[in-house]
């Protein structure tokens, strides 16, 4: 199989606060060699790909391929052990104790639909709270509006501010003995908002509840440590993480897990099937029903190779930089407002200029070869809270550079030329 | 690339900026609502009917500039019109910005094409045609009745 670390040391390891070169790096995402000009500025939506994945994936359909945990033959094995192992690779990511903490499943949604309907369905019940917070994307939302509709419980906002900044103190005050469930995100998907999440934690533990971080943001941005955080659940995305598309992780404590029915059910995940009943494994196979993304996750394996290789504190430095850089260049455009300035933002920034609707802004910049997200970014209850109909959102990745965001500054000065 | 002035011509900025006929009709014979799910735009179409004659329609809303000048020129092009021209209308204008097939219109009809014309523009950019069609599916709504939302997904 090809690694990452050897291509990645060679890297220049100069300049640049993340002690890599952006530029040079981006000569391992093929992508920028098939679109020459391309200013990308959607990693929040998905990020780009490099040699290493791409080809990770390839060489283990040619060289590794069949399925896993059936087989006594040797390729079998193999595939076995290189999905285990990405597994092994999921759990040091995240710092977990036990790999059987690490469940695979299709996306950051997935994992949330798993919990809600597992441990929701157990243990949430008529009269009971879940706290969630009018940052959430709708993949941290719709679930648990969905859960208290079937089970009677109450879905409970934590609301931010005027300016969309988390409200600590008021979220404090919404916490009661009957908060079954705190689920947050670690990053605005909009803002680019940090939460205090290990403050969230212990608040909610305080009084009983339990919590799940979407990590969908964070994870490709911030070194993580779940035993540290001390959550009950944290979920992410293979995609947004440099990996691909369809494989996504569900981090459950073991206690959580071992507590926790089958939410699926059919081949792959059980022990033993009679016409009685059926026994299921234990976690976290009980929880990945059928052949799963055995490819994905090797993918994902090799992005979380990549990422490690760039060191993942060099990554927070790399774009707390750069989003400062842009936070800057872009608040000195005349008539453009950006989403909660002034807070503690990573890698996504939102703004709206006066007087011309995003879809516009983000069509001039597409012209320009600037591609940035338009619209709600899937938050409505934020966008309704702030009274906007959407926004034109800037996210960054490891490839991007200062001359990115000089890209988009400039495409953004002609679309407020154009509509003057 | 094309030219960025072919989808936001002077006559699509200027009703963008300063939509025509963008008020409530207060007692309207017909309304609905248009909403892009994926923008979150919406539009709310007024209609006064006399008859199988469109009177006055109107409407209200926030949306992208080609949403708003849309809503904007068919506004004006249908005053007046009967169902059928508007329906008539409807078809040349989306089979122009959707690049598909139009027959010729006869020549009232023809003029009033003309004016939407400017639209055409968003064929170019297959992410914006639901824009410019947006206001028009609200008025199929409201015709057929019952004060539906017309959705563009």
């Amino acid at each position: 199989m090809t690694t990452a670390s050897p291509i990645i040391s060679d890297l220049g390891r100069r300049r640049s606060p993340g002690g890599f070169d952006p530029r040079r790096l981006r000569e391992e995402f093929p992508i920028f060699a098939s679109n020459p000009g391309l200013v990308f500025l959607d990693t929040a939506a998905s990020a780009q790909k490099p040699r290493t994945v791409i080809d990770g994936i390839a060489d283990y359909y040619r060289n590794d391929y069949a399925n896993v945990h059936r087989g006594v033959y040797h390729l079998s094995e193999r595939s076995t052990d290189l999905f285990e192992e990405a597994r092994q690779k999921t759990r040091a990511f995240l710092n977990a104790a036990d790999q059987d903490e690490i469940v695979f499943v299709r996306n950051t949604t997935e994992a949330i639909n798993l919990v809600a309907f597992s441990w929701g369905g157990s243990f949430v019940r008529a009269g009971d709270e879940v706290v969630v917070s009018d940052l959430e994307h709708h993949s941290n939302f719709v679930p648990w509006q969905m859960l208290c509709e079937r089970g009677g419980g109450r879905l409970v906002m934590a609301p931010t501010d005027q300016t969309g900044e988390f409200d600590l103190t008021h979220f404090e005050a919404l916490l009661s003995p009957r908060t079954r469930l705190v689920a947050i995100t670690h990053i605005s998907n909009v803002t680019g908002a940090l939460l205090p999440v290990a403050r969230i934690v212990e608040l909610a533990h305080a009084k009983g509840a339990k919590v799940l971080i979407d990590g969908s943001q964070a994870a490709p941005r911030l070194p993580l440590d779940v035993q540290a955080l001390g959550c009950d659940f944290y979920a992410f995305t293979g995609h947004k993480l440099y990996g691909p598309t369809g494989i996504g992780v569900l981090y459950a404590r073991r206690e959580m897990l071992s507590a926790m029915p089958p939410w699926q059910t059919g081949g792959g995940m059980i022990e033993q099937v009679t016409l009685a009943r059926t026994e299921f494994q234990e976690p976290p196979h009980r929880f990945e029903a059928g052949t799963p993304d055995i490819a994905g996750a090797i993918g994902l394996g090799l992005a979380i190779d990549f990422v490690e290789a760039l060191g993942r504190e060099n990554i927070r430095e790399h774009e707390a930089d750069l989003t400062g850089y842009a936070v800057d260049r872009l608040s000195r455009i005349p008539g453009l407002r950006l989403l909660g300035a002034g807070q503690r933002q990573l890698g996504v920034m939102s703004f709206n200029l006066d007087g011309v609707h995003p879809h516009d802004v983000g069509t001039i910049l597409d012209q320009h070869n600037v591609a940035v997200r338009v619209g709600h970014h899937c938050a409505q209850p934020l966008m309704d809270k702030l009274g906007l109909a959407g926004t034109v959102r800037a996210s960054l990745g490891v490839y991007n550079d200062e001359r990115d965001v000089d890209a988009l500054v400039e495409a953004t000065l002609a679309a407020r030329e154009m509509f003057r | 690339m094309m030219d960025l002035r072919e989808l936001y011509q002077d006559i699509i900025l200027d009703h963008g900026r300063h939509p025509r006929n963008f008020r409530k009709i207060e007692h309207p014979t017909h309304t609905a609502q248009g909403h892009n799910p994926l923008c979150g735009d919406r539009v709310t179409l007024y209609l006064t009917m006399d008859g199988d004659h469109i009177a006055d329609l109107a409407f209200e809303g926030r949306g992208c500039a080609i949403s708003t000048a849309a809503a904007s020129l068919m506004t004006e092009v249908l005053k007046g019109k009967t169902v059928a021209e508007a329906r008539e209308l409807f078809a040349h204008f989306h089979a122009r910005v959707t690049g598909g097939e139009d027959s010729p219109l006869p020549e009232p009809l023809a003029e009033e094409m003309e004016r939407l014309e400017p639209l055409t523009g968003v064929k170019a950019y297959p992410a914006r045609v639901k824009c410019a069609t947006l206001s028009w599916h609200a008025l199929e709504a409201a015709l057929k009745g019952g004060g539906g939302t017309a959705k563009t997904e």
